[in-house]
This record gives structure tokens, C-alpha cells and sequence, in this order.
């Protein structure tokens, strides 16, 4: 029986889908070093075209905001609606700049 | 390709039981908020805080539907050499590696839950882990490779795109990504069987053999009758199923049998009819001493796919282990040369 030490490390693939857009999460996979991951992942997450750029990311090197950190994180944010456009009331013949 | 609603229970696990014993009021508060979440269809992520249960059945569904998918590569696998011309073959080949990469996506989704990719790949290697029944049948002609295509992807479709909508997010996202492929793999096997059908009555003969064969196996793809199912209750309250079996597979049969008739084949069942009372078709018994025989390792090709599964693995070990050596030595040269 194998153990997990001997498995390849996870990568994360982000995909560009097509100029000007931004990467994109598409999934994870497992490789022995970047260049091994970028060529698996053109032939698991491409293969039709779904991409012009490919980043991977060591799954061991992302930090993630914790689920219960999600009320402190972002709830502060609620009460703010002054930070949006359609909190002022201006006359219609002003328009849209 | 092809889940089949086949979430059978692991027979080595201990009973789940509905409440944890020493259920403290901490664990009560996030049962809770899990529950909320789920009646509120939202989505369960990675991080979040899930019952025990709710991760094992999840483990235990993905993996088999992975499995599935890598087994699955094999009956196809057996006609690409023999494939009647460059144009099948390729699209024979770009399948096949679709079975492959829905496959990973699903064991990625899989991992996501804390198992690694050794645990499940050696629950499926030591005959642990199941897989869904249909690959255990062989593919004797070329017709066969339209057939699967046409009847048993077109059953995974329909198996699939509920669980797009799945509580688990990594799991739905996998799913949205497979059922976008899938809808070639069954086009393409239509296809495939309407050439064949404007062919010589040789090949009508071997299009409607194929599937006379494969009609009730695909029926059976879909699990078990609800009566039957013990777990499906608890998996649609976690929004992990959708749909029921019996459901699903009326589902299948009412949306086959016209394409039956534009194919010009017929189904191989003497009670199938329409039923105007109740606005669907009626269809004849299926052999479930046949499947189970064939979940349990007892069908035509169980024996044969499994060892070539850990044959294919045991075989690649020394690949792998060079790759990993490799990388090793590379990074180890790059650090002398920086320092």
C-alpha cells in the first residue's frame, strides 16, 4: 500500500480563458514540479481551447481567509451602501458620466 | 461519462448513526448553521464545517464516480486500434482522454474532503471502492463503441446534470465541467449508429445486436428502485441527490424510445409502451440478481478490468518515482547554483 508521502504535490490551475480576461480557479492536480503541472494541465483543463495562459500554484502555498473569519472579513461592508453609485438621488437630466 | 446513482454503503464502515453521542452544544451550533445552509441550497465548501457522514458519503460517491470514469476508459480503449477510420478514431481517442480527465477532476473534487489520491486509488485497486456495473460488460463490435455512446452516455447525462446543482461546491463544479463534455460523447455515438444504419443489413444487424445487449445493463446504470434505496433519503436532504433512481431512469426511457424510432432499431423489451394514463412509458422488469452479481464482482468483465486498472498502476510505479527523483535532483541543483 502506498502512503501519502510518495504521491507527487498538488498543484492549483488557473486558466486564463482569453486575452484581456483574468486567471480563473479551474481545479487541482498533481505533479513533481511546475513544469510537469503547467503540461498536465493544458491536457486536463484545455483541451478544448478554454485557455491562452496557465498558472500553477503549489496547493501547500495558498492562504485562505477562514470560514469563520467570513462575518469580521466582510460583513463590515454591508452597512456601507454609501460606497455605491445608486445611494445619491441627483436629477435625471444630469445622465450617466 | 457515467456515474451511476449506485451510492452503495461500505460494508466495513459502522452504522452512521443521525446524532453524535457526545454532541456538545458548540457541535449543535454548527450542525445548525449546516443544516440553514443546506435548506438555503447554498453551497458546502472545502473549509466548512460538515458532518462526518455528510463527508464520508461524499468521499464514497465521488471516488466511485471517479472510478467509474478510469474504468470506464477500458471498454472503449479495446476498439482504438481497430477503429474504422482515421476520422473514429480520433474522435475515439479525444473520448477516451475525456474519460481520463473527468476522472482527475473528480478525484481532485475527491481530495478536497482530506483523502488522498493513494487512499482512494487503493480502495479501487484492492476491490474496496465499487464503480459503476455498465463497464463490466464487454464491447464486442464496433456498434458497441456507438451504443455506449448513445445509451450510456446519454445515461449519464441524465444521471449528471442534477448533480451539477450539489450542495458540495468542489463536487458541482467538477460536474458542470464533465456534463459540458458529455454532450459530444453522445452526439457522437448517434452519429456513429446512423452511418452504420444507412450501411449493409450486416451492420444494421450489428447496431441492433449491440443494442439488444446493452439496452438493460444502461437501464440498471441508474441504481437501484427507490424501495431499495435506504440511502437516497438522506442524500437528498443533504442536497447531494436530486433526482430519485426511478425517476431518473423514466426519465431515460421516455426520452430513448423516440430516438429509438429515428434510428430505426428497437428496444429489446416486449412491455415497453406508452401509457397515456400516466403520460410516460411503461417498461418490462429489470434483472437486479444480474446487477447485483455484477456489483459484486461476479459480471462478465469484473475481474478482467481490474487487473488490467492495477496492472496499468503497478507498471507506472517506477515512472513515478523516477519523475519524483528527478524533480528532486532539479531543485537540489538549482539551490547549489543560488547558494
Amino acid at each position: 500500500m502506498s502512503t501519502a508521502r510518495n504521491e507527487w504535490p498538488l498543484w492549483e490551475v488557473f486558466v486564463r480563458s482569453k486575452q484581456g480576461l483574468e486567471h480563473k480557479h479551474s481545479g487541482s492536480l498533481h505533479a513533481v514540479d511546475a513544469a510537469q503541472a503547467l503540461q498536465m494541465a493544458r491536457d486536463v483543463y484545455t483541451r478544448r481551447q478554454e485557455g491562452v495562459s496557465i498558472w500553477v500554484v503549489p496547493s501547500s502555498q495558498i492562504t485562505a481567509s477562514a470560514p469563520d473569519d467570513k462575518a469580521e472579513l466582510f460583513e463590515p461592508m454591508a452597512d456601507k451602501i454609501y460606497r455605491h453609485p445608486t445611494f445619491y438621488e441627483i436629477p435625471d437630466e444630469v445622465g450617466h458620466m | 461519462m457515467y456515474t451511476q446513482a449506485l451510492d452503495l454503503p461500505d460494508p466495513h464502515a459502522a452504522p452512521l448513526k443521525a446524532v453524535a453521542a457526545q454532541s456538545d452544544a458548540a457541535q449543535d451550533a454548527l450542525q445548525t448553521r449546516f443544516d440553514a445552509k443546506i435548506d438555503a441550497d447554498g453551497k458546502i465548501e472545502p473549509q466548512d464545517w460538515m458532518p462526518e457522514a455528510y463527508r464520508k458519503t461524499l468521499v464514497r460517491q465521488i471516488s466511485q464516480h471517479a472510478h467509474s470514469e478510469i474504468i470506464g476508459m477500458q471498454p472503449e480503449g479495446n476498439w482504438i486500434s481497430r477503429a474504422p477510420s482515421l476520422k473514429r478514431k480520433a474522435i475515439l481517442l479525444a473520448k477516451v482522454q475525456d474519460e481520463g480527465g473527468h476522472g482527475l477532476y473528480l478525484y481532485s473534487a475527491a481530495e478536497t474532503l482530506g483523502t488522498s489520491r493513494d487512499q482512494v486509488l487503493d480502495a479501487l485497486h484492492t476491490g474496496k471502492a465499487k464503480y459503476s456495473s455498465i463497464f463490466n460488460y464487454p464491447t464486442l463490435t464496433w456498434a458497441d463503441m456507438g451504443v455506449i455512446g448513445w445509451l450510456v452516455d446519454g445515461a449519464a447525462i441524465m444521471n449528471q446534470v442534477p448533480i451539477c446543482r450539489c450542495s458540495y461546491g468542489p463536487y458541482a463544479r467538477a460536474m458542470i465541467r464533465i456534463c459540458k463534455e458529455e454532450s459530444f460523447h453522445q452526439r457522437q455515438g448517434f452519429e456513429n449508429l446512423m452511418v452504420m444504419m444507412a450501411g449493409t443489413p450486416a451492420q444494421r444487424a450489428m447496431v441492433q445486436d449491440a443494442v439488444n445487449r446493452w439496452w438493460w445493463p444502461v437501464l440498471a446504470m441508474f441504481g437501484p428502485p427507490d424501495a431499495d434505496s435506504p440511502n437516497s433519503a438522506q442524500g437528498m436532504r443533504w442536497g447531494i441527490k436530486r433526482i430519485s433512481n426511478d425517476d431518473l431512469r423514466q426519465k431515460f426511457v421516455d426520452a430513448t424510445v423516440p430516438q429509438a424510432k429515428v434510428l430505426g432499431v428497437t428496444l429489446p423489451d416486449p412491455d415497453l409502451k406508452w401509457d397515456e394514463g400516466k403520460q410516460c412509458h411503461d417498461y418490462g422488469a429489470i434483472d437486479w440478481d444480474e446487477f447485483w452479481a455484477t456489483v459484486n464482482g461476479n459480471g462478465p468483465c469484473n475481474k478482467e478490468r481490474l487487473a488490467t486498472r492495477v496492472k496499468a498502476h503497478e507498471s507506472g510505479q517506477w515512472v513515478r518515482e523516477a519523475a519524483m527523483a528527478h524533480a528532486r535532483k532539479q531543485q537540489q541543483r538549482a539551490m547549489k547554483e543560488a547558494a
